[in-house]
């Protein structure tokens, strides 16, 4: 399990969830957003493509970290979500909150 | 702290069942890796497809993590028991805690779209029983059963 942050060229922060998003590992992803915010970055991509699996701790974070990047003025959007988290994300509503793409770098083309 | 955990196989008095369980302190480091473990029990008879995996590894996170954080109340000295069912048609994890219980009529559920993209917490329970088939708790609230069907 590991969480992994690049910037792309267009100047995107992608952070990459390996394996799972859960209780044990939330507060990574939250810093990893927190530092790039500090550091200036507004435009976020979480990419959820080798993600197996999702808790509500992990959603939890999801929804903290969306609030800071919009009170910052900046925008975070999901990519990479299998059938399965897809369904996750209906079932709790949170498919509305979020601008989810197939892939990563289909949300990148957006932004 | 890591541990490599692996779950026991018990007797099952009934055939075609299998029983594993698994003792782990309260350690949310520890999750992930419990979560394989159950996974790895209930692979055992007969792969499990995809959509089951997902569930099993959902429900079970969530269980244990509720157990350590909310029962154990996240004390290191208080342990949590994962009890695995396993047989062809489905599949029953039990997780037992220290605490003294709760009720889980008292909880709320989120379903206001507003409340459901500002809450912080208050997903698990809901999730588990919009995954599993089947979810109960003993009288005192520290014991809580999911069963899956298996697909």
């Amino acid at each position: 399990m590991a969480i992994t942050t690049t910037t792309s060229p267009s100047n995107v922060t992608v952070v990459t969830v390996e394996g799972q998003l859960i209780v044990a590992n939330r507060q990574e992803l939250k810093q990893a957003l927190a530092d790039a915010l500090d550091e200036g970055a507004r435009k976020f991509v979480v990419d959820f493509g080798p993600t197996a699996y999702i808790d509500s701790s992990g959603l939890g974070a999801l929804v903290s970290v969306n609030k800071k990047v919009r009170e910052a003025g900046g925008e975070l959007r999901l990519a990479g979500l299998n059938e399965d988290l897809r369904s996750l994300f209906e079932l709790t509503k949170l498919d509305t909150l979020f601008a989810i793409s197939n892939t990563a770098p289909e949300a990148l083309e957006g932004f | 702290m890591s541990l490599q955990l692996a779950a026991a196989r018990v007797p099952s008095p009934e055939p075609g069942r299998a029983r594993f369980r698994l003792v782990l302190p309260t350690e949310l480091g520890l999750v992930g890796e419990a979560v394989e473990a159950v996974v790895t029990c209930c692979e055992l008879p007969d792969a499990l497809a995809q959509r089951d995996r997902f569930r099993l590894r959902t429900v079970s996170a969530e269980a244990i993590a509720n157990a350590m954080c909310y029962g154990n109340c996240e004390d290191p000295e208080r342990m949590v028991t994962i009890d695995v069912e396993v047989s062809i048609a489905a599949i029953t994890v039990q997780v037992t805690d220290e605490g003294a219980g709760f009720d889980p009529a008292s909880v709320p559920e989120i379903v206001d779209e507003q409340d459901c993209h500002e809450a912080i917490s208050g997903r698990g329970l809901f999730m588990i029983r919009h995954l599993a088939e089947q979810v109960r708790f003993n009288r005192q609230g520290n014991i809580i059963w999911v069963t899956l069907t298996r697909c």
